[in-house]
């Protein structure tokens, strides 16, 4: 579990409002507000940094928790946001992005 | 609502987030809609940049909820760029538009952009009517023809059935054609002031035996309300009036930020100010913010209270803010005049 990428799917809207992230899947209009270190996970999700790598560089860093039971966490809410379809895993990450071009958009 | 949406507002009330905004792209219109509140005459609507830059401040103030509307959002040529821009900064967004011009290109962007509802309009399940009322021969047959393009992509589609003299006796119809088409209806006796104060049109609103059919129809609110409205209590009297500027506002296509689309009291303008300078700072957002139940002189006393749907936008448009909204006085009227109906039948 530890070298597996992940990435946000398509077709959600979310948020952080009031300090808490918020989706909603506009097929079904599902809503799910995410906890601290399930938020870590979505906000990390950029499908090339591998899940241990969040859990020791953004759970570990941010919450008082040993780096195993932090990787167990993580893991357990990327299956379940996996499967509720909020996150796409994989075994491979994505290919570096394209250097953006002069004055487009960070 | 569920409990889960209920906490997300409450946390977004606690917090003074916009977590909902109407952001109206144009007033230009390809309908003349008897009842319309706007002036379609273009005074300078936001570039495409501009917009953009209101989006990003949008997603940065914690705006969730996104409804795109006009005028007719298709008449602006860079649609799609703004919706594929809102998208991507993770917005829920909601469209209302009459879908003449949308034909199956449209609708496949949309299904592709991730929208998550659409809003159409539609006044009469007869064309004579329905046309009479947008001055555009031939629109129901091409709002239904959009309709049909979205469903068949899988949106949600919702059909808006405004109720003015013209088609108080249609809805049934109405409501009957939407679910042939497999899309949800709202019915709203509601006809607003137009925003410059003109209100020539609200001679359009249906008569009070008209709303009183509406009001006793069972099919569309199934066990009429025939209690009588609770009293009133100290938490009642605490309560805020309704969402505009707490958790809601309304920005024009020329970035006037107003706290709703039926509520035009300027506070601010997105061309000079940053739009979290007015959201938090603008004294009339403020203004409106102070209000609660118990401060309103006339409704704060009045037996119907509870239940009222009062609109302050409305009473706002009558001259006062914090006065009564004389359409939803007669509503709260007819609604217990149908109750008593009720009671008496029973």
């Amino acid at each position: 579990m530890s070298d597996v990428f992940f990435t946000k799917a398509d077709r959600l809207a979310a948020r952080k409002v009031a300090g808490e992230v918020v989706i909603l899947r506009a097929d079904d209009s599902s809503l799910y507000v995410l906890n601290p270190v399930a938020a870590a996970v979505w906000e990390a999700a950029d499908g090339r940094t591998p899940l241990d790598a969040v859990v020791r560089d953004v759970i570990c860093r941010d919450y008082d928790v040993d780096p195993e039971t932090a990787l167990r966490d993580a893991s357990e809410f990327l299956v379940a946001l996996a499967a509720q379809g909020i996150l796409r895993t994989s075994d491979q990450p994505l290919p570096p992005a394209d250097p953006a071009p002069d004055g487009a958009r960070a | 609502m569920s409990a889960l949406m209920q906490q997300v507002w409450d946390r977004a009330l606690e917090q003074r987030v916009p977590l909902s905004v109407q952001f109206d792209l144009t007033y230009r219109c390809n309908e003349r809609c008897v009842h319309c509140y706007l002036d379609h005459d273009d005074h300078g609507e936001m570039t495409t940049a501009e917009v953009k830059s209101v989006l990003d401040q949008l997603a940065a103030a914690g705006t969730l909820f996104l409804i795109f509307s006009g005028g007719e959002l298709l008449l602006r040529k860079d649609l799609f760029e703004l919706l594929a821009y809102a998208r991507e900064l993770g917005f829920d967004i909601k469209l209302k538009t009459n879908a003449i011009l949308l034909g199956e290109r449209e609708a496949d962007r949309i299904r592709e952009l991730g929208v998550r509802s659409v809003q159409v309009s539609i006044y009469s399940h007869r064309p004579e009517v329905h046309d009479g009322i947008t001055k555009v021969p031939g629109s129901l047959h091409r709002s239904l023809a959009g309709i049909r393009f979205l469903k068949a992509r899988g949106l949600h589609v919702l059909v808006a059935n405004v109720l003015m003299t013209q088609n108080a006796g249609d809805y049934p119809h109405v409501r009957a054609l939407a679910a042939e088409l497999g899309v949800e209806c709202t019915i709203d006796p509601t006809i607003t002031p137009k925003m410059d104060g003109d209100t020539s049109i609200l001679s359009l609103r249906i008569s009070e035996p008209q709303l009183l059919r509406v009001y006793m129809d069972k099919s569309l609110i199934g066990d009429p309300a025939n209690e009588p409205p609770p009293p009133t209590d100290d938490e009642m009297l605490d309560a805020r009036p309704c969402s505009a500027g707490h958790t809601a506002c309304y920005i024009s296509p020329y970035g006037d930020v107003f706290p709703c689309v039926q509520f035009p009291l300027p506070t601010g303008n997105l061309r000079q100010q940053r739009f979290s300078d007015v959201w938090h700072e603008s004294p009339q957002m403020n203004e409106v913010r102070e209000i609660r139940m118990r401060d309103l002189p006339t409704c704060s006393t009045c037996s119907f209270m509870t239940s009222c749907t009062r609109c302050p936008g409305l009473a706002y448009m009558e001259g006062n803010m914090k006065g009564p909204s004389s359409a939803d006085c007669e509503k709260s009227m007819v609604r217990a005049r149908g109750a008593a109906a009720e009671k008496e039948v029973a």
